[in-house]
């Protein structure tokens, strides 16, 4: 019990790394909220086109895409342009090697998302919408997005939990994100507390969102 | 044509990737081996808490889903960077594939439990009354009526979990488990060229493009038909 509250919850610890780890929350924060809109913005992109497009190849395209990258694993992916494309001689800053990985990713996971969304809004919507006089892009805007969103509200906003999670992979390209300083600081004062109190900043962050979440998903369920 | 050549120098540099094709595909055995250890284990304790979960009792209940919340809120990469760096210090020490199979099946538990408890509600009451009301007990309620019809609804969300829960094999590489990034890694800073990563691209599509294929296939064919 002394060696868990030794190594574990070290309060001396804690107040020594404090301040140094909130900085690294505050970069897990504003990079989760730079990577979540382009990843949704380039997925409803995708979904928009897959759906609406009578082009048969590019279908085929888009949905190989989103099977591409769904058998992918981002830390791969992360590896692959950042460690790999250096040597084609092109100097690439780790943030935007980051940002590319997280774009390729998290866009085919939105796309399969708006896709569901769009799919789920019927046909009559549209050409409801139509026969009104709004152009076949207005209607998309006005009609069909805003209702597909909303029917797959649950599925946006466990994704972008994901995504939240998924950025502790940019600590391995040294990105000074929450496990990366949690890291470093557990390596200078030989003690892994630091990775604990990491461990207790995520779950202030996420643990709103997920139990927000869960109520989202409970209130789609109805008992049939 | 110099950059064409350079870039098959670069990635698809045969004499390098003749190297280490050996390193990748023991890589690859690991990764297997690991993802379906995974899948074996976070699967059955997903049900197992379920299950348990059904008799409704709040000291039951209460540290289940606190359980499935905590392990839905962390990183998994922090997971397994807790049970592999953090634990030794309280003389609970484990090789990096026991450090990633522990954590990445508790995180698929806390996602299973949540999807099989779902379809568990989806279900009517009637269900339930009619099942006991013919003289079923409470396992057999469960087993034969409840379950079947509640897993057929947890399916997309389990398949989906299962891919995305698999694929995160490859942060073991982060605690130098030997699996196909890992040995990629160490491989192309060997080589001095990153043909290796190319190689773990193509291992990593060969292992999960049949799952994400599968799973398309498993949504279709066992859809609930209403």
């Amino acid at each position: 019990m002394d060696a868990i509250l030794q190594n574990f919850f070290n309060l001396a610890v804690y107040r020594e790394v404090f301040t140094f780890l909130l900085r690294g929350l505050w970069t897990t924060v504003w990079l989760s909220l730079l990577v979540i809109p382009i990843g949704a913005a380039s997925g409803l992109a995708i979904a928009l086109v897959a759906t609406q497009t009578r082009r048969r190849w590019l279908r085929f395209l888009l949905a190989a895409y989103v099977d591409f990258f769904r058998a992918f694993p981002p830390l791969v992916l992360l590896i692959f342009i950042y460690f790999g494309v250096p040597f084609l001689g092109i100097d690439l800053p780790k943030l935007l090697a980051v940002a590319i990985g997280f774009m390729l990713n998290n866009s085919s996971y939105y796309a399969e998302v708006f896709r569901a969304g769009i799919e789920s809004v019927p046909g009559g919507q549209m050409e409801a919408a139509r026969s009104t006089g709004l152009t076949r892009a207005q209607a998309l805007r006005h009609v069909i997005v805003p209702q597909a969103t909303r029917n797959v509200l649950p599925d946006l906003v466990g994704n972008s939990i994901e995504v939240v999670k998924l950025t502790t992979i940019a600590s391995v390209v040294a990105i000074p994100e929450l496990l990366r300083v949690a890291r470093d600081a557990q390596s200078l004062v030989y003690n892994p507390s630091p990775i604990v109190l990491a461990a207790l900043m995520y779950l202030a962050l996420l643990w709103p969102l997920v139990r927000w979440l869960s109520r989202l998903e409970h209130r789609h369920i109805r008992p049939r | 044509m110099d950059w064409f050549d350079r870039l098959v120098f670069t990635f698809f540099n045969a004499e390098v990737a003749a190297r280490y094709l050996p390193d990748i595909l023991v890589g690859m055995g690991v990764t297997v081996v690991l993802g379906l250890c995974v899948v074996l284990t976070g699967l059955l304790l997903g049900l197992a808490l379920a299950v348990l979960r059904t008799v409704q009792r709040p000291w039951l209940t209460l540290p289940i889903v606190a359980f499935a919340d905590i392990l839905r809120a962390l990183p998994p990469l922090v997971v397994i960077i807790l049970l592999f760096f953090a634990f030794p210090y309280i003389q609970l020490s484990m090789s990096s594939f026991t450090a990633t199979w522990i954590a990445l099946s508790l995180v698929l538990a806390a996602y299973a439990e949540e999807s099989i408890w779902a379809g568990l509600l989806a279900l009517s009451r009637g269900q339930s009354e009619a099942a006991r009301s013919t003289g079923l007990g409470w396992w057999p309620t469960l087993r034969w009526v409840l379950l079947p019809q509640a897993l057929r609804i947890a399916v997309p969300a389990l398949t989906n979990r299962v891919i995305s829960i698999t694929k995160n094999t490859a942060l073991g590489s982060v605690v130098a488990l030997n699996e196909v990034l890992n040995n990629a890694q160490s491989a192309s800073s060997n080589a001095g060229n990153p043909t290796p990563l190319t190689m773990a691209a193509v291992a990593y599509l060969v292992i999960f493009l049949p799952v994400v294929l599968g799973a398309r296939w498993l949504e279709t064919r066992w859809r609930w038909k209403r």
